[in-house]
C-alpha cells in the first residue's frame, strides 16, 4: 500500500511536468496571433507573454474549481484578480492602446475590495463590522 | 534601450508570476498556497508594470502603471492578511506538518 502510493504520487508528478512543459514549449513553438498591429521591437517575446499570463491564470481557475475549503477558492481568485492586472499592462506594450491600463486599475480595485467582502463572509461576521 | 530594460522586468515579472501559481497548485494547506502565491505574485505583477512604465515611457499610461504599482503594493498585504484571518477563524485546519500556530495559542490567551 505504502509503495503503491508513492508510486501513484511520481506519477502524477511527472504526469503534471509533462502537461506544463507541453505547455511552454506550445507557448514557445505557436505563431503569434492577429491581434498584434503595431511596429514594436522585440515583439515576438512580447505577443509570448500574453500566453504564460493566459497559463498561469488557467493554473488558478484549476485551484478556483479543485480547491477543497472555500478559504482556497477565494485566495485563487485574490491571485487571478491581481495577474489580470499584469495582463492588461501587457496588453497596453503590445497593442499600444492606453486604456486598457485603466481597466487594469478597475480591475485591481474591485478585486480589492471583493476580497474583503469575500474574507468577512468566510470569518461569518455581518459586512458592516 | 527602455524597450531592453522594460524587456527584462517583463521576464524576470513573467517567472515570478508562473512560479507563484505553480505554488498555488502544488503546496498542501491554505496557508502555505497564500503565503507562496500572494508575495510572489505581487512582485510579479509589480515588475510586470514597472516595465510596463519603462517601456511606454512618461505618457499617461506610463503614469497609471506607476500609480497600480503603488495600490497593488499597498492592497495586495492587507487582503491576504484578511483572509487569512478570516480562515483561521471558520476554522480551516493546518497542515499536519506544521510546526507552530502562534494565533491559536494567543486566542487561548485571551479566553
Amino acid at each position: 500500500m505504502k509503495t503503491d502510493n508513492k508510486t501513484f504520487r511520481l506519477l502524477r508528478w511527472a504526469v503534471g511536468a509533462l502537461i506544463l512543459g507541453g505547455a511552454v514549449a506550445l507557448v514557445v513553438v505557436r505563431p503569434l496571433p492577429f491581434l498584434f498591429f503595431r511596429e514594436l521591437p522585440h515583439l515576438a517575446f512580447f505577443g509570448r507573454t500574453l500566453y504564460i499570463i493566459i497559463l498561469a491564470c488557467v493554473l488558478c481557475l484549476y485551484r478556483v474549481g479543485r480547491g477543497p475549503t472555500g478559504a482556497d477558492r477565494i485566495v485563487a481568485v485574490d491571485i487571478l484578480g491581481i495577474m489580470i492586472v499584469g495582463l492588461c499592462a501587457v496588453l497596453t506594450i503590445v497593442t499600444g492602446r492606453p486604456w486598457y491600463i485603466d481597466i487594469g486599475i478597475a480591475w485591481a480595485l474591485q478585486s480589492f475590495i471583493s476580497t474583503l467582502a469575500l474574507s468577512k463572509y468566510l470569518e461569518g461576521k455581518g459586512f458592516d463590522e | 534601450m527602455n524597450s531592453i530594460a522594460g524587456l527584462i522586468f517583463v521576464a524576470v515579472g513573467l517567472t515570478f508570476d508562473l512560479l507563484g501559481c505553480l505554488g498555488l497548485v502544488r503546496l498542501p494547506d491554505v496557508y502555505n498556497r497564500l503565503q507562496a502565491a500572494t508575495k510572489a505574485v505581487t512582485m510579479g505583477t509589480c515588475s510586470i508594470l514597472f516595465g510596463t512604465f519603462l517601456v511606454v515611457g512618461w505618457t499617461a499610461a506610463g503614469i497609471k502603471a506607476l500609480l497600480c504599482i503603488i495600490f497593488i503594493l499597498l492592497t495586495s498585504p492587507v487582503a491576504a492578511h484578511a483572509i487569512s484571518r478570516g480562515a483561521h477563524r471558520a476554522g480551516v485546519r493546518l497542515w499536519e506538518g506544521s510546526v507552530i500556530d502562534r494565533y491559536a495559542e494567543d486566542k487561548e490567551g485571551e479566553a
